[in-house]
């Protein structure tokens, strides 16, 4: 068990070299770290004794090896059109973004639910069908174009809810990091639409999963024996199937909120929501390279960051991943 | 079967675009600005010259689509061909060859699947720009396109393929091949690999569809085609911002019209799977 821990965090560790390699490589090819400092108005002379001074024409290695160190102390350089360290600036726009996430995963996880089970138990109830069919066609649909179909209906049509942005914000911690929409009605009111859109792409998926895992547990020994033993339907279905039902639908969750998160840069967009997806299609347009190369290290970051903890995790519960990754 | 006839229709519509579209939506003698935003034939105010209606550059929004549909499928196969070449190499290696071939091609498989493959696309999307300056980019737009999907998703190939190499190359055909001499690029193109494609068959459906839909993603985000040559995912993008002052067509027509392409080709995928794989099926 030891070794798998070690071994899956040189593999986390090695991947992070091979992403801030290639961040750096993009970097020094793209870049433009005197424009980031001063901006434009100074003179070639001016210039190239400051690319001088920061080392810009230093071997390819030796700016290399600077780079993840400053890495390493929270330093990715400075982000031009904010003025700001460009960590700094994902950090104060993840907040945005991790509730847009966390409505999105309240969503899922009510409405999946109930829904899969019920079309678990009644495969052939109207409304099973019509969830059935209904999550075959949100497969299809690209998440941007639901959020405009939401927000011609809600917004523009019926005029009931917010079309863009946060709406009013609350400061959580009184230092300004965290904003948070959850606390008032106004912020709240902002966050449907987003999220409703965030989740359609998700809960086809859900439900199809709820559902073919439940049907499954319920055609198995035990839950037989469960209805021999003449238990009451409820609870054979609530506390035996379902319970076993919940593992890989957790399993999947997580993978998902994932990919999820892809989708929140199209979501953010189409809502101007202020978050890390608005912020890095900010820096694409405005070519704030070392914003753009900030954000891949702390998406990558985290990326690998849960996968890992994830990995070590199940090989806690499950022996056998431990002895498939030795090969 | 239905899904099989629709798409059909969508494949000549796309194809033969030029013939049937009422006009040339790239060829700017063909449009006048006092033709734009011209609702549905059907609404007060519509012509019967403009079936749909008009987009802000008052272009026929029949033919953008035509012809937006002809660049999304362009772009969608050929990306999936890529993914498909070189998830067969790689995943062809990685399965009949084993030991640490496998191991290191596999670990990078595992390592980019880890990360979603839109996000990838994106990214890659984003530095492609920033690296060729807005205008090559669009001009490049369609092959940078097919490269950009085509490198995000292959490791869903490569997986594919070699759980089936794996299958085929312990029977006794592969064994025969190999006593009488023959050189080991020959066994695994030509008598692993064909009894291995159903599974890339099975596959290929479903990832043109995801394909389609990250051409649309990342035409919406402007990292895409220009809108000057419309994909169906920049026509959303240019009429996104219509819906507010009431032109809803601009945005909702080739939006239906994406869902509807590719809710068919994700119906034939499941029909295909169906078929070819029964064993793979499950709800």
């Amino acid at each position: 068990m030891f070794a798998f821990i070690i071994r899956r965090i040189i593999q986390a560790v090695v991947v992070m070299m091979v992403i801030s390699l290639v961040g750096f490589s993009i970097k020094s090819k793209i870049g433009d770290p005197v424009r980031d400092l001063v901006g434009e108005r100074v003179t070639p002379e001016e210039r190239a004794q400051i690319a001088d001074k920061m080392g810009l024409n230093d071997p390819f290695l030796i700016q290399y090896t600077r780079f993840v160190k400053q890495a390493l102390k929270g330093d990715l350089g400075r982000s031009f059109i904010y003025n700001k360290p460009a960590l700094e600036v994902i950090v104060r726009h993840a907040p945005a973004t991790l509730e847009l996430l966390i409505g999105t995963a309240l969503i899922i996880i009510f409405v999946s639910l109930p829904l899969g089970i019920q079309s678990a138990l009644q495969p052939r109830s109207l409304l099973s069908r019509f969830t059935m069919s209904f999550s075959t066609l949100g497969v299809s649909m690209p998440v941007f174009l639901t959020a405009i179909l939401l927000i011609y209906l809600f917004a523009v049509n019926l005029q009931i809810l917010p079309s863009y942005g946060r709406g009013e914000t609350v400061d959580l911690f009184g230092n300004g990091y965290w904003k948070t929409g959850f606390l008032t009605h106004d912020g709240r009111m902002h966050l449907i639409l987003p999220c409703l859109s965030l989740s359609s792409i998700m809960l086809p998926l859900f439900i199809r999963l709820i559902r073919s895992e439940m049907m499954e547990v319920l055609e198995t020994e035990y839950i037989k024996y469960a209805w021999a033993k003449g238990l009451s339907p409820a609870r054979i279905w609530m506390v035996h199937a379902f319970k076993n039902t919940l593992l890989p639908v957790i399993t999947v969750f997580g993978v998902q909120m994932g990919i999820t998160f892809a989708f929140t840069i199209l979501t953010e967009l189409v809502f101007q929501w202020q978050g890390m997806g608005f912020i890095f299609l900010e820096a694409v347009e405005r070519s704030d390279i070392s914003l753009l190369i900030a954000y891949l290290v702390v998406v990558a970051g985290v990326f690998v960051l849960v996968n890992t903890v994830v990995d070590i995790i199940y090989g806690f519960i499950n022996p056998t991943i431990r002895i498939a990754g030795t090969r | 079967m239905a899904s099989f006839i629709v798409l059909v229709i969508f494949l000549i519509l796309a194809i033969t675009a030029p013939w049937i579209s009422p006009m040339n939506p790239y060829d700017s003698h063909n449009i006048d600005i006092m033709n734009s935003e011209i609702p549905p034939m059907w609404m007060e105010g519509g012509s019967p010259e403009f079936i749909l209606g008009t987009d802000n550059m008052g272009r026929d929004m029949l033919s953008t689509m035509f012809y937006g549909l002809r660049t999304s499928i362009i772009i969608g196969i050929g990306a999936v061909s890529l993914q498909a070449f070189i998830g067969i190499v790689l995943g062809l290696s990685a399965g009949y060859m084993g030991g640490k071939t496998d191991a290191i091609l596999m670990r990078i498989a595992d390592i980019q699947f880890s990360f979603p493959y839109l996000m990838v696309a994106i990214f890659i999307g984003a530095v492609f720009q920033l690296l060729f300056g807005v205008g090559s980019y669009e001009r490049l737009a369609i092959p940078l396109l097919t490269l950009i999907i085509g490198l995000s998703n292959w490791p869903m190939f490569a997986r594919t393929i070699r759980a089936s190499v794996m299958g085929e190359k312990n029977k006794e055909y592969v064994e025969a091949a190999r006593v009488i001499g023959l050189p080991r690029f020959t066994i695994m193109f030509r008598h692993v690999l064909p009894n291995s494609l159903t599974s890339v068959m099975v596959i290929f459906t479903i990832q043109v569809a995801s394909a389609i839909q990250s051409e649309a993603a990342l035409s919406f985000l402007g990292l895409g085609m220009p809108v000057t040559r419309p994909s169906l995912g920049s026509l959303i993008r240019a009429g996104q911002e219509y819906i507010f002052s009431g032109s809803w067509w601009i945005t909702i027509f080739p939006g239906l019209w994406l869902v509807v392409f590719v809710l068919v080709i994700n119906l034939l995928g499941d029909w295909l799977r169906d078929v070819l794989n029964p064993k793979l099926y499950k709800g």
